[in-house]
């Protein structure tokens, strides 16, 4: 074999072996330099080219923001680059956070998140205190203390906010025997208690086959949200097994699903989706602005003029999102230009007006396309005024790098409870026992 | 390698340059031109020597990049107490991720998860691709139609089939329970059962890699030779009998090849599971969270990179083990097949 392979190759070689070391050599280089790659250095001539890292549909794009303002600054181009899952996103933003390479100039935040970014990683970001025409001012207060440090460093500008209210269907409700109307359904819900209270005339006197509210994991976060301190102390200290918050909410929560309230669901799964399509629930308890068009898309014709929005007995905050600038940004002055005019009141108003994000700035709310603004498919609910009186009436909350963490843990032991039958008690045992484990450094 | 060497390099002098420096330069001192050969089968010999190793380096140079270096460092980092969010910062705990695996109820329960599914997934997937095998492998119409057809799930991406079954199986509106309605049986929870749920994620892996398997029987079923069946036959051995007896003991490597590489994968189950109800739990009471899960679970949800890392690690140990369980079995087996013969 050896030998016919010599005498019929033997003029080629060398050619060969030249090609193989090369291609080698390619590969190699290939390799070393895929790492090295990513460092590209801002235009010099005037010309700023602005990167910034997003997450899903975050708006800016849709609402034509980057285009309104690359025509205000022509010498300005702006490239976004988005990833669909913000835990595939934060994951990546982690990491290069850690090496302080890769980043974009401008990088979103989910509030999930901000804990951890204002604690561990506050360094990485650039203060917004320490440029002069940025203006926070007009910020809702507890938003700018989520992004603010301890040491009072602001690393994040917020975009948008999830003030909640309670979601309901006014043709079950009146199958029901209830009241219909907003003013006088958000009287029914003085606090919690008489929220599940009308539940069980409902379960009494409405339809048979539709559940009071979609599930006991939502019903806990709608209670434990109004609470200034939930899983953590105000020293930063976890607490959850003290905290009268999840104390008062997991009873709720107990209390819906063992009296048959709830429909058993699983928030943002198929089921879920499917649920609203058949009208399977009357409620959603903790009801934030962003999932009006969450509902509207998922409900479609079958709930067209039976959603209706009333205001909840203690609103809280669901979502939203910051943009922070890097310290590793090659164009830091340009960059923060560019989140403090992205977040700015008219801006926000913008993003509301077209993509349904509710405003984090106090000044934003004011504005007439804000206060004035109603929802169709929600029988022409005036939002902009329910979610600014909720607004205002928010907690600042003591958020923890660990809360969703926490949260999750909670819900599941709820979903166990309400699917697999067992106790209060076994379930907040199983939550403890997990959360000992996920919690455990 | 030193034949070769002795019998190649006088040629090159003699027949490839020698000539050419005889017409150009012939007044050239004889001792230069010494110079030169020698320089000339000194880069031949480290030719020889050393360019088989350049052509085979990219492999290694890749695999040393994206094989080694992730495993060891997982290694490394196993030792550590690393967070997510900072995974530069690492304090050594030595083995305490480890040693911790063996109180931690969740650990075991996710080992014992990826065992049971393991089990009703790959034992009833294997012996149907057998028996597929061997109907396949009459001549029939149509045969090559089926083959392919056979494929067309392992062709599947994982995500696209799991979220298919994750509709059939959904609990209020999934086919499958309007199915058991229209016969007058309860609706199933399946996601919140514990063998409900693990009969779920096993069903996918079955409708996924059945066929797979098939093919690999089929293939090694053809490469037996036809005069076993035909002098079989002769003795008057039924369908049945021939299969028992000619068929099994051929496949024997083949099964055992089949056997480790669903082993293998049935330890590393992850997407299944991950996206019956798209959560890294694996339900509500972990009821189906598997090794790979747990571990995801707990690096990225949980944040903890160490005990992640731990985690791998003892899971490819236990793979490991595994594969030398299978190979003293093999020898065994082989040994007592030796003396029956």
């Amino acid at each position: 074999m050896r030998d016919r392979a010599r005498t019929f190759h033997r003029p080629n070689r060398r050619t060969t072996r030249v090609l193989a070391l090369g291609v080698a050599a390619t590969l190699a280089t290939g390799v070393l330099a895929g790492c090295g790659s990513d460092d590209e250095e801002g235009g010099g001539d005037g010309n700023v080219e602005i990167s910034i890292g997003v997450f899903g549909q975050f708006g800016f794009e849709e609402a034509g923001l980057y285009d309104e303002y690359m025509e205000l600054n022509p010498n300005v181009t702006i490239t976004q680059d988005s990833i669909t899952e913000n835990g595939d996103y934060i994951a990546q933003l982690r990491t290069r956070l850690a090496q302080n390479s890769g980043l974009m100039d401008i990088q979103a935040i989910e509030v999930g998140n901000i804990a951890e970014m204002t604690g561990d990683l506050n360094n990485r970001w650039v203060d917004f205190n320490e440029y002069e025409d940025v203006d926070t001012s007009h910020f809702l207060p507890w938003k700018l203390d989520q992004a603010t440090t301890e040491d009072g460093r602001v690393i994040g500008l917020g975009t948008d906010i999830g003030p909640t209210g309670i979601c309901y269907r006014t043709d079950y409700f009146e199958e029901a025997g209830l009241p219909t109307d907003r003013e006088e359904v958000s009287a029914l819900f003085a606090d919690w208690q008489s929220y599940l209270d009308v539940g069980e005339q409902f379960l009494a006197n409405g339809p048979a086959d539709v559940a009071y509210l979609d599930s006991a994991g939502g019903m806990f976060n709608a209670v434990v949200s109004g609470y200034e301190e939930r899983y953590y102390s105000a020293d930063g200290e976890v607490n959850y097994q003290e905290s009268e918050a999840v104390q008062t909410a997991w009873d709720l929560s107990v209390q819906a699903a063992e009296g048959e309230l709830t429909d058993r669901q699983q928030q943002f799964s198929d089921e879920w989706n499917t649920a609203f399509a058949n009208g399977a629930f009357a409620t959603v308890a903790s009801c934030p602005a962003w999932m009006l068009g969450y509902i509207q898309s998922e409900a479609g014709e079958n709930g067209q003029g039976a959603w209706d929005v009333a205001q909840s007995p203690s609103p809280s905050n669901w979502g939203g999102s910051f943009i922070g600038v890097p310290e590793a940004s090659d164009n830091k002055e340009e960059a923060v230009k560019l989140a403090a005019w992205l977040t700015a009141p008219e801006q926000q108003a913008k993003l509301f007006t077209e993509r349904g994000s509710f405003p984090s700035s106090a000044a934003a709310h004011e504005l007439p396309e804000v206060l004035e603004a109603t929802h169709e498919y929600f029988q022409d609910a005036p939002i902009g005024q329910i979610f600014t009186e909720a607004a205002a009436e928010i907690p600042s909350s003591v958020i923890g790098p660990q809360d969703q963490v926490i949260q999750q843990g909670i819900t599941d032991g709820l979903a166990a409870l309400e699917q697999q039958g067992i106790s209060g008690d076994e379930a907040w045992d199983s939550v403890v026992s997990q959360l000992d484990n996920a919690l455990a450094e | 390698m030193t034949t070769d060497h002795a019998s190649a390099a006088p040629s090159v002098t003699s027949g490839g340059a020698a000539p050419r420096h005889d017409s150009g330069k012939a007044d050239g001192p004889p001792s230069q031109e010494r110079k030169r050969t020698e320089r000339r089968s000194r880069w031949y010999r480290w030719d020889l020597k050393y360019s088989p190793y350049a052509f085979i380096s990219p492999f290694f140079l890749f695999f040393a990049a994206f094989g080694l270096f992730p495993l060891l460092y997982t290694g490394w980092a196993a030792m550590h107490q690393v967070s997510m969010t900072n995974p530069n910062e690492m304090e050594w705990v030595g083995f305490d991720n480890f040693s911790r695996l063996w109180d931690d109820e969740f650990f075991w329960n996710a080992l014992r998860n990826t065992f049971t599914i393991g089990l009703i997934s790959t034992v009833p997937q294997l012996l149907m691709a057998l028996g597929l095998a061997h109907i396949l492998n009459y001549r029939m119409r149509g045969s090559m139609m089926f083959r392919v057809a056979m494929l067309t799930p392992y062709a599947t991406s994982v995500a696209a089939a799991t979220l298919v079954f994750a509709m059939l199986y959904g609990r209020d509106y999934g086919m499958i329970n309007w199915a058991l309605d229209l016969v007058g049986i309860d609706p199933v929870s399946w996601e919140a059962g514990t063998w409900s749920s693990q009969f779920a994620v096993s069903s996918i892996v079955i409708w996924r890699w059945t066929g797979y398997n098939t093919l690999i029987y089929l293939a090694a079923m053809q490469a037996v030779p036809n005069d076993l069946y035909e002098s079989a036959s002769l003795d008057g051995a039924s369908r049945w009998q021939q299969f028992r007896h000619v068929t099994i003991p051929a496949l024997r490597p083949t099964i055992l090849f089949t056997v480790v590489i669903s082993t293998i994968g049935a330890t590393q189950l992850f997407g299944e599971a991950y996206l019956l109800a798209g959560s890294e739990n694996g339900g509500s009471q972990s009821q189906y969270q598997t090794l790979g899960l747990y571990m995801y679970e707990t690096g990225w949800f949980n944040l903890h990179l160490g005990r992640a890392a731990a985690i791998a690690w003892t899971m490819f140990l236990l793979l490991i083990v595994i594969g030398i369980l299978y190979w003293v079995l093999t020898r065994l087996v082989g040994k007592s097949n030796g003396e029956e013969a």
